[in-house]
């Protein structure tokens, strides 16, 4: 009798250890499966662009491909300026000043002229239009988002401001990004 | 497969040698004699068009990729070589594009069908779920396969759809650049939708196996809902069905024609002959039709997460409708309040799907002007409104049906199929003078 229930005890751990053994191993190998999908390592080393600002005319954007998504670089006017920096942002749903969205160049101060943002729609990945909308800055086509002349969000159903790509003023008029 | 009993019997010593040993030959049998309810109407022929659907899609897809390059430098040059030089690559493209679009017509109107007679009812909830399970795949199947000609639908479509992961929270960006491969919409991407693509396909057919398993296990509902009780119920699947769904094929085919021939771009959109390209988005991004109504519920909401919530909601909610609806009587025919929301319920998705080809912002109706500032505005209803009366009709349906089925008087019903067909007559059909 007593040697049937050490039997027992012994199978069920047996029987345990071999399904744990099984589940790591299934584990193991399904995660390979699953993270090749991930971003390969050409993809993730894609590196760095360095943008001349000089050669962008006031009022005008330049638009480049960083990492497949578009970069707006704009040369904004001093309307467009002033429109930024004096808005009352603490009843916007994502608040930020506009200086909050510049980097500074190398003499420790920003350039409100020059706006870098990621031109792409936070809502799903549109490319806004630029000089448009109702707060005269990017309007996204695909539902209907109004971005202001900081790239903030102001109307529609995009939930943040256009995002600010990592970058950084190598020069007073040369940027890399990345 | 089939539960009645079988009635094969091998004619020459080769077959019964077969039978012996695997008895395929007589699952066909059964299945051709397999006994379906006697009054089987037109819109029952849908399952057998959809079936068709599906063999024909694969047949024209498998073939499309002896052709196509999943490389985004030259996937769009592929598909337009494939409809001018391939030969008859004029044919077999706009085949498999314009049958996509058949298929899921065929499709909202099997489900419809379902809806209607209540087929989804016990004892066939497994049906109906194999059957929302199918329809789940076939729209990642399409969305997988618009990609792949790299149109500026294509394009924009993908980032947009894909964009949908983006709003998981926490986890969402990594989810996204997972399912990408990358950063944004990139090779990477073509290159799995691509395999992807050709995959699902066939795990539909597996899906439609178990569907169809389950159809012949629970027995085929029919228009008045009632369940077969004598032999003369029912009729043998062949000849009576294999010619009504034959008929069938042919009406459906000749519509199908219709398009391939004479208007093979009518359901496609013409930004999709203009190449990607990842710094532009088109000015109205809108998907393929089939998937209108559930963009509209999207746009509908002025939250991105409760937007994606609510569109996945419109799907999901009907794989418990077998739970939703209460009443013991399944087809409308003798349910006439809740027929009544039936149709309101199919208006609220064509409204849902018209809002989902227009701008948010443009009226869908205007009663009159108004100056304001200066500026003259319209005033009337402007298509997100629309959409948001839409999505509320669209839920209420199944918001309403749990009560209704505890409220409501249904009508009379026949005593049996037989003579919801004949009448009381006696089933010799009556001398007339
Ligand atoms: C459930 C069945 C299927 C559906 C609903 C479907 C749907 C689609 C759609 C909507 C397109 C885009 C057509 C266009 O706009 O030009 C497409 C393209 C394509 N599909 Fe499918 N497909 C199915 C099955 C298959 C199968 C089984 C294969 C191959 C094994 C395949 C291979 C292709 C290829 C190579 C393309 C790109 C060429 C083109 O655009 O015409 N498809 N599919
Ligand atoms: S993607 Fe810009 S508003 Fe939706």
């Amino acid at each position: 009798m007593q040697n049937e229930q050490v039997e027992e005890g012994r199978r069920d751990f047996i029987y345990l250890a071999t399904g744990a053994v099984a589940a790591a191993g299934v584990a193991s190998v399904t995660w390979p499966l699953v993270a090749q999908m991930g971003k390969a390592a050409d993809t993730r080393a894609a590196g760095s662009i360095e943008i001349d600002l000089a050669g962008i005319a006031e009022g005008s954007q330049l638009k480049m491909l960083w990492r497949g998504k578009p970069v707006f670089v704009r040369h904004r006017t001093p309307e467009e300026i002033a429109e930024a920096e004096n808005a009352d942002v603490s009843r916007y749903p994502d608040p930020q000043t506009d200086t909050e969205r510049l980097v500074p160049t190398p003499s420790g101060e920003v350039n409100p002229k020059y706006l870098v943002m990621i031109g792409v729609c936070t809502h799903f990945g549109c490319v806004p239009v630029g000089e448009q909308g109702d707060y005269g800055g990017w309007y996204c086509p695909c539902h209907g988002s109004h971005y202001d002349t900081s790239g903030r969000i102001r109307k529609g159903p995009a939930p943040t401001n256009l995002a600010i790509p990592p970058y950084e003023y190598i020069s007073d008029t040369v940027i890399r990004v990345g | 497969m089939s539960g009645h009993a079988s009635t094969y019997e091998p004619k020459y010593a080769a077959g019964r040698w077969l039978d012996k040993r695997l008895p395929i030959v007589r699952m066909g049998a059964d299945f051709m004699t397999y006994p379906s309810p006697r009054n089987l109407n037109y819109w029952y022929t849908f399952g057998g068009i959809l079936t068709l659907c599906l063999v024909a899609q694969i047949i024209t897809g498998v073939i499309l990729a002896m052709h196509y390059v999943p490389h985004i430098d030259y996937a769009f040059e592929s598909v337009q070589r494939i409809r001018r030089d391939v030969p008859f690559g004029w044919l077999l493209q706009p085949m498999h594009a314009v049958g996509a679009s058949m298929f899921f017509f065929a499709v909202y109107i099997h489900m419809f069908r379902g809806l209607y007679y209540g087929s989804y009812k016990a004892p066939r909830e497994m049906i109906w779920i194999l059957g929302c399970m199918i329809y789940l795949v076939m729209m990642a199947t399409a969305f997988l396969g618009y990609t792949l000609p790299w149109g500026q639908m294509s394009f924009w479509g993908a980032t947009v759809i894909t964009g949908f992961f983006g709003a998981v929270p926490v986890v969402g960006e990594s989810l996204q650049q997972w399912l990408l491969g990358g950063f944004s919409v990139n090779n990477a991407t073509l290159n799995r939708f691509f395999a992807l693509h050709y995959l699902l396909p066939f795990v539909i057919a597996a899906f439609v196996g178990l569907h169809v398993w389950a159809l012949h296990h629970a027995g085929q509902n029919n228009p008045v809902g009632i369940e077969p009780k004598t032999k003369k119920d029912t009729l043998s699947f062949h000849p009576y069905y294999t010619v009504k769904d034959g008929f069938a094929v042919v009406l459906f085919l000749l519509i199908f024609a219709f398009f391939i021939f004479y208007q093979p771009d009518a359901l496609g959109h013409s930004d999709n002959y203009i190449q990607a390209d990842p710094l532009k988005t088109p000015t109205h991004i809108v998907p393929e039709w089939y998937f209108l109504p559930f963009y509209a519920i999207l746009r509908a909401v002025p939250d991105k997460l409760m937007g994606i919530l609510l569109m996945l909601g419109a799907i999901a909610v009907l794989f418990v409708l077998p739970w939703l609806d209460t009443s013991r009587v399944r087809s409308m025919r003798f349910r006439p309040v809740a027929r009544m929301f039936f149709f309101i319920f199919i208006f609220a998705c064509f409204i849902l799907g018209l809002c989902g080809a227009k701008s948010p912002d443009d009226m869908a109706f205007t009663v009159g002007e108004r100056v304001v500032n200066g500026e003259s505005r319209l005033i009337g209803l402007n298509f997100v409104w629309l959409s948001r009366i839409g999505t509320f009709l669209y839920f209420s349906y199944f918001l309403i049906l749990p009560i209704l089925g505890l409220i409501e008087k249904p009508t009379e019903r026949p005593d049996s199929i037989t003579k919801s067909v004949l009448g009381d007559k006696h089933p010799k059909p009556a001398v007339s003078g």
